[in-house]
């Protein structure tokens, strides 16, 4: 689609920026990735009154140009580089009119890169509430550019924005805020002459931020650098500078353009009586544990009935499909392979909406801010960030929604740290793993009359994976290297309602996000899983066909025990139970058999399959709601050669430790992958798990043996 | 006197900065020479705190805070 007019949106966060997104491009719109940082780049189509198509592009919320991170970057290099698809023809820069000062110094820096601009005057009812008259006519005539008062939340004045935007010139009309060429006269009209671009501002911005700017040419990037020195620039100097020239200006046009109310009591805001309940020293973390734990819960509880409706309706689809279907291996591909990936896929929607609905709430509201406020100093300890709390207990649902919603971390160490340790807590599907091999070894009776010994183990298993969460944390503390400072400034905003119309379409995006960009890794590596489980050389395939249609091997076994027996002949030949049979003499010191070591292969695509491959091993069903007679084959397997049995206290022991650490989840690499933006994250989660896994199994099993 | 050193509620006006880094952060959020600024509660352990400054609440460590100077 085509747009005539492409405009960008700019503003601090917490100014309801992506509201004001959301009411001008509705389900219209589009999340993608800007180039290199892990932003998501979010674009929209709005039709303008005289029928002309507008391209929205919805830019991160910054206080400043200046970058203190690589993604912050992205809202200089969109709106300097022409040659950028989404450099804007006009750009709306959103301000909170209850605190204009701090808001129009990114806006006079927008201003003097001479764009196009009008404003956007949202929170009019916040600034009365503060008891502050805005003269809009005024601010405009000093200004020289459109402003538009709005409301985005109650969607007012979007009429009047959408006016002023197909109004707007093609030509920046705003007066000049300071005199940007007096802050370095000669390294300004140098970079001009050498990189050619013709506005003073732009300039200096390249001599601050070349380094980060993609569409810089090395040689480019050379010859700025050399002019710094030439001209000895002190880059953080001559921001301070500026920054203060910029407050100068801004205070002159506020100086009669805001007046306050006469007789206007300062009587205590309410946010601030709020906050002495939420932030309060017990209170507030008793408030905080309770709201996690009902965020937890509903991760759990909620999403069981439509996940279990998802996988319900896959399996009719399946069965169904294989009768209408003529059998063959492509039926087979498709239905077992790529429909049983695509329900991989979507079982995670429900918790994936769940989660991101309270998470939208928490930061729609303004409560993250105080989460982060509250568990600061505890966080920091470890390496992580006070928000690192809400992905790591939606952790014990799931890795993989939490490692999306690690986003709300600005922090580029502090995510990083999060997205690695988040996949160690022990998350519901590795609840079926552990359940039947602690009903396997340890006993169920009761200890100190009330405490059930499995219940014991099972809650020692959660336990540890949170310690293990912490240590992890804190090594890579250690080792990573920040790119970025650790400041800890940041705005607590005033608490105000969630928007609910913001809360669905985060759960309809983050879902999307994840079905279209992490299903694609999901969907190939199940196939793949799928293929090697299913088949295996063609002549040890051709030789159980055989063995099951010889008439004196079939005799007196039933049809369903026979399909059980076949099945488990197929598994060990195919090429999953070969490499099972591979790897045993590197699993055999963890006590595990090539059996185990198929198990450990399947589970690669969720860690639940464990128990169905258990199941197809020991020529059993698989059915989850039977467990005893996996169970019980288990508990009777013996070692082929020795006699003994294969799952002992050791075994088992052992065998829960590796599925503690170890990795085995495609979804979790997938959105790593997807998260991180680079192969190398994943990789490196992936190696330093499995090292784990090894490590605590084989520890375990020579402990214990 | 540092910001750290504010009592709780106590009014103070920023005089200057003891990190260049850090200061020009701080005066992008509006912490400014000659900008009133107070206390306005610590966090439950200690640290962060949350200080009013130009018309809105912002949360800075103790050693962030340490870096400002008061008239």
């Amino acid at each position: 689609m085509k747009a005539d007019l492409k405009v960008a949106l700019v503003g601090n966060p917490n100014t309801g920026k992506s509201t004001l997104f959301n009411v001008l491009t509705g389900l219209n719109q589009k999340v993608g990735n800007f180039p290199g940082v892990t932003v998501d780049k979010k674009t929209g189509f709005c039709t303008l009154g005289d029928g002309r198509r507008a391209e929205i592009i919805d830019l991160p919320g910054t206080y400043s140009l200046y970058p203190k991170s690589k993604d912050e970057s992205i809202v200089f290099s969109v709106l300097a580089d022409r040659s950028n698809d989404l450099n804007p023809d006009l750009v709306v820069v959103i301000l909170d009119a209850s605190n204009l000062k701090r808001n129009l110094l990114l806006y006079t820096q927008v201003a003097d890169l001479k764009i196009p601009v009008i404003l956007a005057l949202n929170m009019m009812d916040l600034a009365d509430k503060a008891g502050l008259n805005i003269n809009i006519d005024l601010l405009s005539q000093k200004l020289g550019i459109t402003v538009v008062p709005i409301s985005a939340r109650k969607a007012e004045g979007i009429e009047a924005l959408k006016q002023a935007i197909s109004f707007a010139n093609a030509f920046a009309l705003q007066e000049d805020t300071i005199d940007v060429a007096q802050l370095a006269p000669q390294l300004i009209s140098s970079i001009r002459e050498e990189i050619e671009v013709d506005n003073n501002y732009f300039a200096l911005q390249l001599a601050h931020q070349h380094e980060y700017l993609q569409f810089l040419s090395p040689q480019q990037n050379g010859r700025i650098e050399t002019l710094e020195e030439e001209y000895s620039f002190h880059s953080q100097k001559s921001q301070a500078i500026e920054t203060i020239a910029r407050y100068n200006f801004i205070n002159d046009v506020l100086f009669d353009v805001v007046t306050r109310k006469n007789h206007f009591a300062g009587e205590e805001s309410y946010s601030n009586k709020i906050d002495q309940f939420l932030t309060h020293k017990i209170f507030g973390f008793v408030i905080f544990f309770a709201i996690l734990m009902f965020i937890f819960q509903a991760i759990f509880s909620w999403s069981a009935y439509p996940m279990t409706l998802i996988e319900d309706t896959f399996t009719w689809l399946t069965i169904t499909l294989h009768q209408l279907l003529p059998a063959g291996p492509l039926t087979n591909l498709l239905l077992d392979g790529v429909i049983a990936g695509l329900s991989g896929v979507l079982v995670f929607i429900p918790q994936i909406a769940i989660l991101f609905a309270f998470i939208s709430i928490l930061e729609d509201t303004g409560y993250m801010s105080r989460v982060t406020f509250m568990m600061d100093r505890i966080m920091r300890k470890v390496g992580l960030n006070g928000k690192s709390v809400v992905p790591l207990i939606g952790g014990f649902a799931c890795a993989v929604p939490s490692i999306m919603s690690t986003r709300t971390i600005e922090n580029w160490k502090d995510r990083m740290i999060t997205i690695m340790v988040t996949p160690l807590i022990t998350c519901s599907a590795r609840l079926p793993v552990y359940t039947l091999l602690i009903s396997l070894v340890v006993p169920n009776r009761n200890v100190w009359w009330i405490f059930n010994l499995q219940g014991i183990a099972m809650m020692a298993m959660y336990l540890f994976s949170v310690i293990s969460a912490v240590i992890v944390a804190w090594v890579f503390k250690l080792i990573l290297k920040s790119r970025e400072r650790g400041y800890f400034i940041m705005e607590l905003p005033v608490y105000r309602m969630p928007r609910w119309k913001n809360v669905g379409l985060t759960m309809y995006e983050r879902s999307k996000t994840f079905v279209i960009q992490a299903g694609k890794v999901i969907i190939a590596v199940s196939i793949i899983l799928w293929v090697m489980a299913s088949y295996g050389p063609g002549k040890r395939m051709a030789q159980i066909d055989q063995k099951y249609s010889n008439a004196s091997f079939t005799g007196k076994k039933s049809a369903t025990e026979l399909q059980h027996l076949k099945a488990t002949d197929q598994l060990e030949n195919s090429y999953a139970g070969i490499l099972g049979h591979a790897i045993e003499p590197a699993i055999r010191p963890l006590g595990f058999d090539w059996k185990i070591g198929i198990a450990l292969i399947t589970s690669f695509a969720a860690r639940e399959v464990f128990v169905g491959t258990m199941a197809t091993i020991y020529s059993v069903d698989g059915n989850p709601d039977k467990l005893d007679s996996v169970l019980n084959k288990m508990k009777h397997a013996r070692n082929m050669e020795t006699g003994l049995p294969v799952f002992t206290f050791a075994v088992a022991m052992s065998l829960m430790m590796f599925y503690a650490f170890a990795m085995q989840c495609a979804s979790t690499v997938a959105i790593v992958y997807r998260e991180t933006k680079e192969w190398k994250w994943p990789a490196i989660q992936f190696a330093y798990m499995t090292v784990l896994a090894y490590g605590a199994s084989f520890i375990t099993f020579h402990l214990l043996k | 006197m540092k910001l750290s050193q504010l009592p709780i509620g106590k009014k103070g006006i920023i005089k200057e900065f003891t990190d260049l880094e850090m200061s020009v952060k701080l005066m992008e959020m509006g912490c400014l020479p000659g900008e009133e600024i107070s206390i306005q509660r610590i966090a439950p352990l200690g640290d962060p705190i949350a200080i009013n400054v130009s018309g809105y609440m912002l949360s800075l460590r103790k050693r962030e805070a340490s870096t400002i100077i008061l008239q």
